[in-house]
């Protein structure tokens, strides 16, 4: 297998770090040689935050650079719209169809772009998820990141059962259940 | 033990102080060097400390390995500069046990002030410096450190990069190794600094240089790889990996050892390569050097001395061309910002609405700086804010500074903010200093200080009380408010800016990220009351949206419940309910 370049983007307090690091360790688990960049400090606060996962038989540079990803996974609409240039030609954009406002925005100094799913739609594949509202259906909203991740596992290979082997050794003890059943809600949406 | 996990290069400069067998750690967190200390703390074999700032971190080291065991002090690269008193002498005492430095640097701004060199530092101070360019060096080679340490009688630096520091690899753990105390004996000669002695021993740090350029050619953490002899690249650290990216087949030079540098080993490799290219982030500390022996290399007439390396950085200088397919989108920028439930806000809040200047320093509170709260004119290291409203007041007059005051976070202010607000006191200043007392080291992630009540290791201790401690030295009027009660703080901003004498205001409540800090409450917004005049918004609150209709919005899962909006607002249009 040839390498796999992963995006994991957001906002800063979305859980992008801990999706990564799932990914990283399945990868790993199956043999894989892994690398993971993170984001820490001021610019995890609140602003825009990109960390990157790669695998395969040896990995060198800890990042993935513009038309080097193969998955783009964002948690919000904004986000994927911000690195899409990153993908490779035919690579994949995983979405969390919601919409969290920049305070670039917020304070009218720059407008929310109008349609971004569609604008994605036009140059890459895009699959949306409003992980957010399936999350809460499952009773936290917390978990969205679980929901997303299991539509994004999908496209990134393993099996169901590799994944929830590493979901239940990472996330807390208490909500193993809950993330479990919305990784599962993720990988099994249509 | 074999056991291969994923570690953050932290982690693994952590584990490999651990399996070397330290007994002592000292640092003050700084990204990207923080979770160092975080995951040392974790192992019982290990002291692991907070010092209040890295000169005295470093001095716990040299203590530490003066009396015969090995010794870590960790920070970012402006950490070093506070610690470069001891560094410079440290090295011309040499250690006992085995001493190291690890020093992150951060090129590309990910979290700091500058983008300096570490190794600027370390030439000048005669320290050797070894470089990892992944998780499993990391480790490794902070193992190698404590053995040079111990053979050439230096303190040695680790060498990190935000992107080394803050990536994961793949790691084979090792055992600890426990190393026996080495004896100590009073040596006068060796560790009392003063002119006679220290003459002697700057005799032997040159010697020592000298030795560790001859012997560092056979140094393991070197890689010699030669390939194709046409191109060949001289590289250290995380621009390793691009070059591996990009060209495989070129021949390359990996540096573990970046100071001194192995003159033999370059000139065998420069002697083999027809195009040699030296590929280092920031400063050309390599380059110059090998062209002061007279070589012709390339390097930064080529590649930037600005940021972070990549990749595509190198095909773009190399190949005219990068891996992109795809344009760039327009995306509104999503810079950081305070996040909801900020004490901090309340504070800017407060400073904008009495457009009052603010002297800034280093933690969260710098994003004041930006939209909409705009109040902090300056940042410039730690501590700073206050002597610099000092410096303001002195030049310009009393009158100057009305509508002035210094803003300085609680581990800021034990760093180094007290030594200012001593100079205030004995110099007779007029000025208003607030100390954003958040009850933690915010911005690096929440460390424990010494105003905290608790260690590194988790430990109940003594907090210093910081109005006692102002109060100690001098400073009459100190005034502790609820920093979320904004009319009190406006009344005292104002009494005390306009008043005669030095004022500190510590401003009252804790990091709205401390865990079990939440509030009881979530705020709601009633749009039949919203009148949309936009007060609540000049707040900068990223959970307060407004809706196209104009009235606003509050996200459930964002709101802390601080109940700021609700201060500001004249209609009552917000509401503060229970969660």
């Amino acid at each position: 297998m040839k390498k796999m370049n992963i995006m994991v983007v957001g906002v800063g307090g979305q859980g992008t770090l801990l999706t990564s690091r799932i990914i990283g360790k399945t990868a790993l688990n199956a043999g894989f040689d892994v690398k993971l960049s993170e984001v820490h400090g001021m610019a995890q606060r609140g602003g825009s935050v990109v960390t990157f996962v790669r695998f395969g038989q040896m990995v060198n540079e800890p990042v993935v650079e513009e038309g080097e990803a193969d998955i783009l996974v964002s948690f919000e609409r904004l986000e994927a719209l911000r690195y899409a240039h990153y993908l490779k030609k035919d690579g994949i954009i995983i979405v969390n169809d919601t919409r969290i406002d920049p305070m670039t925005v917020v304070i009218g100094a720059s407008q929310y772009p109008e349609n971004i799913i569609e604008t994605l739609k036009e140059k890459h594949t895009v699959y949306a998820i409003d992980g957010g509202a399936i999350a809460k259906e499952l009773g936290n909203s917390k978990v969205l990141n679980s929901v997303v991740l299991g539509l994004a596992a999908k496209y990134i290979g393993f099996s169901k059962e590799e994944w929830l082997a590493v979901i239940e050794k990472t996330v807390p003890q208490k909500t193993i259940d809950i993330n479990e059943k919305a990784f599962l809600s993720g990988y099994e949406h249509k | 033990m074999s056991e291969k996990i994923i570690m953050l290069g932290n982690e693994a400069i952590a584990r490999g102080v651990y399996e070397a067998g330290v007994k002592v750690s000292s640092a003050y967190p700084g990204t990207p060097s923080t979770e160092i200390s975080e995951s040392l703390a974790k192992y019982e074999e290990v002291y692991t400390e907070w010092a209040p700032n890295e000169k005295v971190a470093a001095e716990v080291a040299f203590g530490a390995s003066f009396s015969g065991v090995r010794s870590l002090a960790c920070m970012k690269h402006v950490g070093l500069n506070v610690a470069s008193d001891p560094l410079y002498t440290f090295s011309y005492t040499g250690v006992n046990g085995g001493a190291v430095f690890v020093v992150a640097d951060d090129p590309g701004l990910a979290s700091s002030q500058n983008e300096q060199d570490t190794r600027m530092i370390a030439r000048a101070a005669h320290i050797p410096v070894l470089e990892p360019a992944d998780s499993q060096e990391a480790k490794d080679f902070v193992k190698f450190a404590y053995e040079i340490s111990e053979k050439y009688d230096t303190p040695v630096i680790l060498r990190t990069t935000t992107k080394l520091s803050h990536s994961q690899g793949v790691v084979t753990l090792e055992d600890r190794v426990e190393v026996e105390d080495k004896t100590y004996e009073r040596n006068v000669r060796k560790y009392v600094m003063m002119p006679a002695s220290a003459i002697g021993r700057h005799l032997v740090v040159e010697e020592r240089d000298n030795k560790i350029t001859e012997d560092g050619a056979n140094f393991s953490v070197n890689k010699v790889e030669i390939k194709d002899k046409k191109i060949g690249f001289i590289t250290s650290g995380i621009p390793y990996q691009y070059v591996k990216e990009v060209c495989p087949d070129a021949s390359v030079l990996k540096l573990g050892l970046v100071n001194p540098l192995p003159k033999k080993l370059i000139e065998d490799f420069i002697a083999q390569v027809e195009e040699v290219y030296v590929f280092e982030e920031l400063e050309p500390v390599i380059q110059e050097q090998i062209q002061s022996w007279g070589y012709n290399v390339k390097g930064k007439e080529l590649f930037t001395r600005q940021g972070e390396y990549s990749a595509n950085m190198l095909k773009r200088v190399l190949f005219g061309k990068d891996s992109a397919v795809f344009t760039k989108n327009d995306a509104p920028n999503r810079p950081p910002i305070l996040c909801p439930g900020c004490p901090h806000r309340s504070v800017f809040s407060v400073l904008n609405k009495l457009k009052i200047h603010a002297a800034g320093d280093i933690g969260c509170y710098t994003l004041g700086a930006v939209a909409p709260l705009g109040v902090i004119d300056s940042t410039l290291c730690m501590g700073a804010s206050i002597s610099s409203l000092h410096g303001i007041e002195k030049a310009r007059g009393k009158e100057f500074i009305k509508n002035w005051v210094a803003v300085i976070g609680d581990s800021t202010f034990l760093h180094t903010g007290i030594n200012s607000l001593v100079n205030m006191v004995y110099n007779k200043a007029t000025g208003t200093v607030m100390i954003l007392d958040n009850r933690t080291t915010g911005m690096t992630g929440h460390q424990q200080h010494a105003a905290t009540g608790k260690t590194l290791k988790g430990e109940d201790t003594y907090a210093i009380n910081l109005a006692d401690l102002c109060k100690a030295i001098g400073v009459k009027n100190v005034l502790e408010i609820n920093a979320f009660d904004v009319v009190s703080l406006e009344k005292a901003i104002k009494e005390s800016v306009n008043g005669n004498q030095l004022t500190v205001i510590i401003a009252k409540a804790p990091c709205a990220l401390i865990k079990g800090q939440k509030f009881p409450f979530k705020c709601i917004a009633n749009p039949e009351k919203c009148k949309k005049c936009g007060m609540c918004l000049k707040i900068g609150c990223p959970a307060i949206t407004k809706q196209d209709d104009g009235t606003i919005k509050i996200d459930e899962t964002m709101c802390n419940g601080c109940g700021l909006c609700q201060s500001y607002c004249k209609f009552n249009a917000i509401e503060k309910v229970e969660k």
